[in-house]
């Protein structure tokens, strides 16, 4: 070999050069024009179609380039969009009437049609939405779910169905265009607070293009919301994506600013140094480390308060131990052995409040005086005569744990419980870590969980129904641990046929009242909307849903 | 030295398919469902958890899945994520960003920890040699994610010197302060390997003799000293490399880079197959040709060392 | 810097006629039955640094074996109202994020620290050493086999290697975390030594050996490693160090030791919810891996220096 003896550190150099050059011109940077506002998100999962994001970091972006019937206020009260008025008489069969002065962004009228044909794609199974759920409350929704191969629906004995190819019907018997401006919709059975749902994304209505290509769609959106993309590449995947106001919008969400750059972190901790450092302008949550100190970091610009998301651990009903009158009673020493007042306060610096219910306190009808909510109160000597009641029962011997997947923020507040149980109780008791969400799931949807779990639910409308139906009446999509209640079961059966929503609302306040004796979920914390702003801007408001009010936002 | 290079090029071949098929059968082996996993704790009808596996071959055995994925390699087409995106989009916003930062990172590590390395082993024992000592004993043991908080808070919020998070385009100067970080654990490695084979050589025939011909100390030094130093420096920058580029979580995390790092991890998480394949294929091709270039470079630093054939 | 010396210094390694006496004289040496082994042990017993660091390891290996000899706190009691506190009496180095005695835990962390790092190190070392050494040696089919495959353990990334081996695996102990990070580390150890051979293999004493007719395996094992053995030593030594704290990363990611032990790397992650308002905590298990690195770093310079053939022939 007859090399010429170069430096060796020369030719390292020489080879980094040629490198540093060739990254110099990719670097333009884009400074923000205008008063557009940068705030954080996280890429979708999915690409931008209404009824497939099921996640925060789409659902915030297409809730700002897409206007349903009705969106939320503040507060989660429903104000109407481009619906005029949504009206029943027997809460089973709704008139929609819209506005007529509506249109997407390339200028095609927002109609009956939108809605309709924009809810039957996110029905249709083979579409494969993951929204899809939302709309199984509409007469029809089983026949778009089953196909014509197959009409019974029949499931494998892994679970998966035999179903192929077509569906029965291309859309819903329930949804019927009347004219441009007017549909009807037939639900399955009654429902008073039926237009509270609508306010979520999946009910977007979608301009006729979508249906030609609708990953095409997917990738640059067209919308009739207040916001719409910047251009036809304004999403930058993993980096960012652009929004500028929509001059078409008719709503009553009008942006005062003139653009918002969603920029996608893969940490709030660098969130939080963006923020601090100048670079970004709002960010809606505080990263753990941060909890300590934003509010002397940000003394003017934070916001703290309750928000519609429970926090929760669940203990199995197919485990020793804990079902049954011994269940009952060690389900409640469990709750009455966690100080939540102390982990809310150390762990989480004021961030989370303590549950006193099955909901949240920005929903309405929640209540902070539920007939035996006293059992979430922190009570050592009662936790511990309660579970020796038990041990009497059938004594209790092993480890204690609870199961958390460790690709989410839980191994603090998982530790504190368990330090919280093994000090009140004198059990063994630890934090289970599932390295990532999907192990997580899986065990408790095979039901190989070997102690507690984890759970937490946000809501994806603003009602007491959607805290309570899918997690704990039976056989439901997301009771994974196995409770049955017949009592509750009734009761929730009786508030969705409530003809008013202040009778429904009664009744799943009992349905609660029920849970709070069965504890299948050992209530914790509601975590609270915390979020910093920077100086640069003004006006931060945060929506129920925690997610800012972006339209409102002024830049200084 | 042409046929040399030639062999060891073909022997990426099988390199490629078992590294390709480990870690396809690994990400395959990932405990759960990915599909049911993407909807957190609220899943889809069976019926569409079942249309989306089938369309991404999750219905069909390992081998099918694998062969199906190897077919439609060699005709470009790399699948897609979960989120629709070709994998080959994917790649190319992430892999000229962490090229960026790992060379700027072994630039960082090379030229600092040979040179600290090298006077630290000309001067053992004295005080530059114990500093030098105790700043790689700190690098080791304060972890990454402290050393990239402190640089951030300090250069980025107090002082305002660098941007705090790296911008989408990631240009060069941004970089800095994270190659600092990235290259912090390795710079510690290389002071201790260029110390360690320098005071060794300082004590070799060959340096004695130079020495003894009469040659200037710092010409001893560099060409005689150094240069014989430098195989196990080598050798570790060219493993490290790898490391650097696929490693990067914690950093590209803290300064929120969209490299290969970050995305390779995510794409674990969420038993993304043809993702974390197509990244690991390209990353065993820079391997490979990292350690061929290593073993040249061993030819040119000590021309004792010949390649048969 | 690179034409400079081009040509102008043709020999920058002593030509070959220069050495034989040397390495004849050191032939002269081995074959007083006294092994490269026996002498490199003559050499170390003389250096201060190889006391004190033995001191300080059989330190560490009694406080791993017998923790509660020198903490009388339980690690494990830990309430809440006491998180971040400064210390008091009874608890010299105050208390973690979640309340619990930082000394103790330190103390009873380092049995599985230690064990982690030192046989994930021994392992890696003694495999990719071998590995290594025999792959630099005899080249050909064997290299390039031998660092194939290595290529290919590198490339799988380590997190995805230990999420499904321990998944599967159902005890994670500190033996098991070992294994896992060996697994995936020893290309590292044995590309090093297979260039350190390399180099080692044309050195004179061996071209000097080969020549009287040694046996090609003896030569390997008298002469060759133990001069290639140096950067060997200081990866191992260094590697020590940053196996304990990828535990810590193992751990944060939910695929570390199993719930409830104890260890720095775990105490160290844990820290990461509090350093920007008590680094305190993350201080004391840092210290305690910085003296254990430090320890394993002398005793590994001093092992480095004695099985020098050069620096010992200077003696």
């Amino acid at each position: 070999m007859k090399i010429r003896r170069m430096g060796i550190v020369a030719i390292a150099l020489a080879s980094t050069g040629a490198l540093m050059l060739s990254g110099c011109a990719g670097g333009a940077e884009s400074s923000a024009e205008g008063t557009i506002i940068t705030t954080n998100g996280t890429e979708p999962q999915m690409s931008l179609i209404p009824t497939n994001t099921t996640e925060v970091g789409g659902g915030k972006i297409i809730t700002s380039i897409f206007a349903g019937l009705v969106s939320y206020s503040a507060s989660g009260e429903i104000q109407d969009e481009v619906a005029k008025s949504i009206e029943s008489d027997d809460a089973t069969n709704w008139t929609v009437t819209l506005n007529d002065d509506w249109t997407f962004t390339n200028d095609e009228p927002v109609t009956a049609q939108s809605f309709v044909d924009a809810w039957n794609y996110g029905a249709l199974f083979d579409n494969a939405q993951g929204s899809s759920y939302f709309f199984d409350n509409i007469v029809g929704f089983s026949d778009v779910q089953n196909s014509k191969d197959d009409p019974s629906g029949a499931v494998g004995e892994d679970g998966a169905p035999l179903q192929v190819g077509d569906p029965l019907t291309d859309g819903m018997s329930g949804l019927k265009v009347v004219d441009d401006t007017t549909f009807t919709v037939e639900l399955a059975g009654t429902e008073a607070d039926w237009p509270l749902r609508l306010g979520y994304s999946a009910y977007s209505p979608l301009p006729s293009v979508a249906f030609e290509d609708m990953e095409a769609f997917g990738q640059n959106p067209i919308g009739n919301g207040p916001y719409m993309l910047a251009s036809a590449d304004a999403w930058q995947h993993d980096v960012q994506i652009d929004l500028v106001t929509n001059p078409n919008y008719a709503g009553v969400r009008t942006p005062k600013n003139d653009g918002l750059t969603i920029v996608f972190f893969a940490s709030f901790d660098a969130g939080y140094a963006a923020v601090q450092g100048g670079d970004l302008d709002v960010l809606d949550q505080i990263p753990e480390s941060a909890l300590a100190s934003y509010e002397s970091d940000f003394p003017e610009t934070f916001v703290n308060e309750p928000a519609a998301v429970f926090q929760a651990f669940n203990m199995p009903y197919y485990l020793e131990h804990w079902s049954g009158e011994e269940g009952k009673l060690r389900r409640a020493a469990l709750s009455m052995a966690i100080d939540r007042a102390e982990i809310t306060d150390v762990v989480f610096q004021g961030t989370r409040t303590p549950a006193t219910d099955f909901t949240s306190p920005v929903i309405a009808g929640y209540s902070d005086s539920l007939k035996g909510s006293e059992v979430l109160e922190y009570n050592p000597e009662e936790a511990v005569a309660k579970w020796a009641e038990a041990d009497a029962i059938s004594p209790y011997t092993g480890t204690f744990d609870i199961a958390y997947n460790a690709d989410g923020p839980h191994q603090v507040w998982v530790d504190a419980v368990v330090n919280s149980v093994k000090n009140t109780l004198g059990i063994d008791a630890v934090g289970k870590p599932y390295p990532t969400f999907a192990a997580a799931i899986d065990d408790r949807d095979t039901q190989a969980l070997t102690g507690g779990t984890r759970a937490g639910w946000q809501a994806d409308y603003p009602s007491l129904y959607n805290f309570l139906a899918p997690l704990y009446q039976t056989g439901a999509g997301s009771n994974y641990e196995g409770y049955s209640s017949a009592e509750f079961d009734g009761l929730l059966t009786e508030g969705a046929a409530a003809s008013s929503v202040e009778d429904a609302t009664a009744k799943y306040v009992e349905a609660q009242e029920v849970l709070l004796q069965d504890l299948p979920t050992i209530p914790l914390w509601y975590q609270n909307t915390s979020g910093v702003w920077s100086d640069t801007v003004s006006n931060v408001e945060f929506g129920w849903d925690s997610v800012p009010l972006y339209h409102e936002i002024t830049k200084n | 030295m042409l046929w040399y290079t030639g062999k060891r090029l073909l022997q990426m071949i099988p390199v490629f398919f078992g590294a390709t098929f480990l870690i396809y059968f690994m990400v395959f082996s990932l405990p759960g469902d990915p599909i049911a996993a993407l909807y957190g704790e609220r899943p889809p009808s069976p019926a569409v958890i079942a249309q989306i596996r089938a369309e991404y071959n999750l219905d069909q055995p390992f081998i099918v899945q694998y062969l199906l994925y190897i077919g439609n390699f060699f005709q470009g087409d790399l699948g897609t994520t979960y989120s629709g995106r070709s994998v080959s989009d994917v790649m190319a916003s992430a892999f000229p960003i962490t090229a960026r930062l790992a060379m700027l990172a072994l630039a960082f590590e090379a030229f600092f920890g040979i040179l600290v390395g090298l006077i630290a082993g000309l001067r053992k024992g004295k005080l530059f040699d114990a500093s030098a000592l105790v700043v790689s004993l700190l690098l080791i043991s304060v972890p990454t994610f402290v050393i990239g908080f402190v640089l951030q808070f300090v250069f980025g919020v107090q002082l305002g010197w660098a941007r705090t998070t790296v911008s989408g385009a990631a240009p060069l100067d941004e970089l800095i302060l994270p190659a600092l970080v990235l290259a912090s654990v390795s710079f510690a490695y290389i002071v201790r390997l260029t110390r360690a084979s320098v005071s060794d050589n300082l004590n070799a025939d060959f340096v004695r003799t130079a020495t003894a011909k009469g040659l200037s100390r710092p010409r001893v030094v560099t060409v005689h000293v150094l240069r014989n130093s430098l195989v196990p420096v080598i050798t570790f920058l060219g493993v490290d490399i790898g490391s650097l580029m696929v490693g990067a979580i914690v950093t590209e995390g803290i300064f929120n880079i969209n490299g290969v790092g970050g995305t390779v991890f995510k794409a674990i998480r969420l038993g993304e197959g043809p993702t974390v394949v197509s990244f690991i294929a390209v990353m065993v091709v820079i391997f490979v040709l990292a350690n061929l270039l290593v073993d040249l470079l061993y030819a040119a630093l000590d021309p004792r060392i010949r390649y048969a054939k | 810097m690179p034409s400079k010396n081009q040509g102008a210094q043709p020999h920058f390694v002593a030509a070959l006629e220069d050495t034989p006496l040397v390495a004849i004289d050191r032939l002269d040496e081995t074959a007083k039955a006294r092994s490269t082994w026996a002498d490199a042990w003559d050499a170390m017993r003389r250096r201060p640094s190889f006391w004190i660091s033995s001191g300080l390891i059989l330190l560490i290996f009694l406080v791993a074996l017998f923790p509660s000899w020198f903490a009388s706190v339980s690690p494990t009691q830990c309430q809440l109202s006491d998180s971040n506190d400064v210390p008091q009496s009874g608890h010299p180095l105050g208390f973690t994020f979640q309340g619990c005695d930082v000394y103790s835990r330190i103390i009873f962390g380092t049995g599985a620290s230690v064990t982690v790092g030192l046989l994930a190190a021994a392992i890696v070392t003694l495999f990719g050493l071998i590995v290594g050494a025999l792959a630099g040696y005899y080249g050909g089919f064997l290299d390039a086999v031998v660092s194939r495959i290595g290529d290919i353990f590198f490339a799988v990334p380590t997190v995805l290697g230990a999420i499904v081996l321990l998944s599967v695996l159902p005890d994670r102990t500190p033996v098991v975390i070992a294994l896992v990070i060996s697994i995936f580390a020893w290309p590292q150890v044995a590309r090093i030594m297979r260039g350190a051979v390399l180099t080692a293999r044309n050195s004179d004493y061996v071209v000097a050996s080969v020549a009287l007719g040694v046996s090609k395996f003896k030569i390997l094992l008298r002469h060759v490693i133990p001069n290639a053995i140096a950067p060997v030593i200081v990866i191992a030594t260094v590697s020590l160090g940053t196996f304990i704290v990828a535990e810590a990363t193992l751990s944060f990611l939910g695929i570390g030791l199993g719930p409830g032990t104890m260890s720095w790397g775990r105490d160290i992650g844990e820290a990461q919810t509090s350093i920007r308002t008590s680094p305190q905590v993350l201080l004391y298990p840092s210290i305690a891996l910085s003296l254990t690195v430090l320890a394993f770093l002398m005793l590994g310079d001093v092992l480095r220096d004695a099985l020098d053939p050069q620096a010992r022939a200077r003696r």
